[in-house]
């Protein structure tokens, strides 16, 4: 799925400038613990998150992460957006919470990206 | 509750597949750009004397579609392949192309940039410019297919730059012999700075992937580097350092602190204990996970504590003949074996 779909699924406000949305996201991951992203999520996802701080986009970057919804109409500080743009990693604000936000992309068709510990080794 | 307009950035204009990625750099390369710098130098010219039916072969024998008229050394006019159709259609090859060219001339200035040109060429619906100099002196001529192929050139350029590097930065180990060859990095770790943290960590990922390391490799690294970048900002009482020891065939990065020390080491290392505070935690780390993801995602690691003098977290990722770094021979340092 683009970015771009997700964005209007979403109903999302894109924060970051020069943005590419032709990026083709392969799934999903909604976290608000940096650790579980980190150890859960696979590459080529969107993460959905809670959190705000420059943080979240190191983690994105670590973890190869495409782009970054934020739930609740959260808005991220300027440092965030910042290092989001010269990290090229899109962020969205969307007013919906989690669960909806969760929902809706799921529906959509986008799947989980989340890895399973139980099954992993 | 989002108009498209909110949808499609800021700058309010319509971002299409094609243009997202890119297109702010072909906005700036059209004002860096000078127009002398991708226009036409060698130069078909005319004459106003010059006869139309010349012009015809002129233009067919040279596979153009327009050229500046020139008295002497002045610029008079430009004849293009429409005031051709035109003088044809009225079975008038005879005449002068004085007759026929456009006298009203729109020029640009070398000097300027390509977006001159481009709102000039939008401006007067022309398909070519004549280029000048400060003097007024015919130097070019520009068509808008000299300014695609100027902004691609320097696309390219740009791309290659990267390219260049990470070409220089992965033939190192083979450009370099010795028996046995490791890139070290070091990295200064400050207490509590957040707003910092993670700088490291991006800085070595970074390295390695221009070190021609694979992207599952580069993120097996950045995410474990990353935790131990985390927990030096957090747990340590003056921040602590980062080495990291690239070979061709492992990857070593160590984080060392000079206290507190951990009090149970094999408790650390249990999903869930931490002894994070709320504040950390609200910033989403300090869920007690880090070590153990470490340990999840390095093929070794090796967690030393001395309560009241520090920690050393050593982490190693060895490099399948398939993923390592340059041609590494068998011979260096074999894989399973971390000599130290």
């Amino acid at each position: 799925m683009k970015l771009t779909d997700i964005t209007r699924l979403v109903e999302g406000n894109l924060l970051t400038s020069d943005s590419n949305l032709d990026w083709e996201i392969r799934g999903a991951c909604g976290a608000d613990l940096m650790s579980d992203v980190l150890a859960a999520i696979q590459p080529d996802a969107i993460l959905l998150t809670g959190l705000c701080n420059p943080q979240v986009v190191r983690t994105a970057q670590m973890a190869d992460v495409r782009a970054i919804i934020f739930v609740r109409g959260k808005r991220p500080s300027q440092e965030t957006i910042q290092l989001a743009e010269q990290e090229n990693i899109p962020l969205i604000s969307s007013a919906y919470g989690m669960f909806e936000l969760c929902g809706r992309l799921y529906q959509a068709g986008l799947p989980s990206l989340e890895v399973n510990l139980d099954c992993e080794e | 509750m989002s108009s498209d307009q909110e949808l499609y950035g800021r700058r309010g204009r319509v971002v299409t597949d094609m243009d997202a990625k890119d297109i702010t750099r072909v906005e700036e390369l059209a004002y860096d750009l000078k127009i002398q710098e991708v226009m036409t130098r060698d130069l078909v010219v005319a004459s106003p004397t010059m006869k139309m039916r010349e012009m015809l072969e002129l233009l067919r024998n040279r596979r153009i579609s327009g050229a500046p008229v020139l008295a002497g050394d002045k610029l008079v006019g430009i004849l293009s392949l429409e005031d051709l159709v035109r003088a044809m259609s009225a079975n008038d090859l005879d005449a002068d192309v004085d007759k026929y060219m456009a006298k009203v001339l729109i020029t640009v200035n070398g000097y300027e940039s390509l977006v001159r040109a481009l709102e000039t060429f939008t401006r007067f619906k022309v398909g070519r410019l004549p280029v000048t100099d400060e003097h007024g002196k015919l130097i070019g001529m520009i068509t808008k297919g000299d300014i695609t192929r100027g902004i691609l050139l320097a696309i390219q350029k740009d791309y290659q730059e990267e390219e260049v590097r990470r070409y220089r930065a992965s033939h190192l180990f083979e450009d370099i012999v010795s028996d046995r060859t490791t890139i070290v990095m070091r990295y200064n770790i400050k207490k509590d700075n957040f707003l910092l943290g993670g700088n490291a960590s991006s800085n070595i990922k970074r390295a390695l992937v221009r070190l021609g390391a694979t992207p599952q490799i580069a993120r097996r690294c950045g995410i474990a580097i990353y935790e131990a970048e985390m927990n030096l900002i957090i747990h340590t009482t003056h921040g602590g350092r980062i080495k990291v020891e690239i070979e061709p065939q492992q990857i070593i990065m160590t984080a060392s602190d000079d206290g507190p020390g951990i009090e149970n080491v094999d408790l650390a290392v249990q999903p869930g204990y931490s002894t994070a505070t709320n504040e950390v935690r609200e910033m989403g780390f300090g869920a007690g996970m880090g070590l153990f993801n470490i340990k999840r995602i390095v093929d070794r690691m090796e967690l030393t504590s001395t309560l009241g003098q520090g920690t050393r977290l050593r982490m190693i990722i060895f490099l399948e003949r398939n993923e390592s770094l340059g041609e590494a021979t068998a011979d260096q340092t074999s894989q399973g074996e971390s000599a130290e």
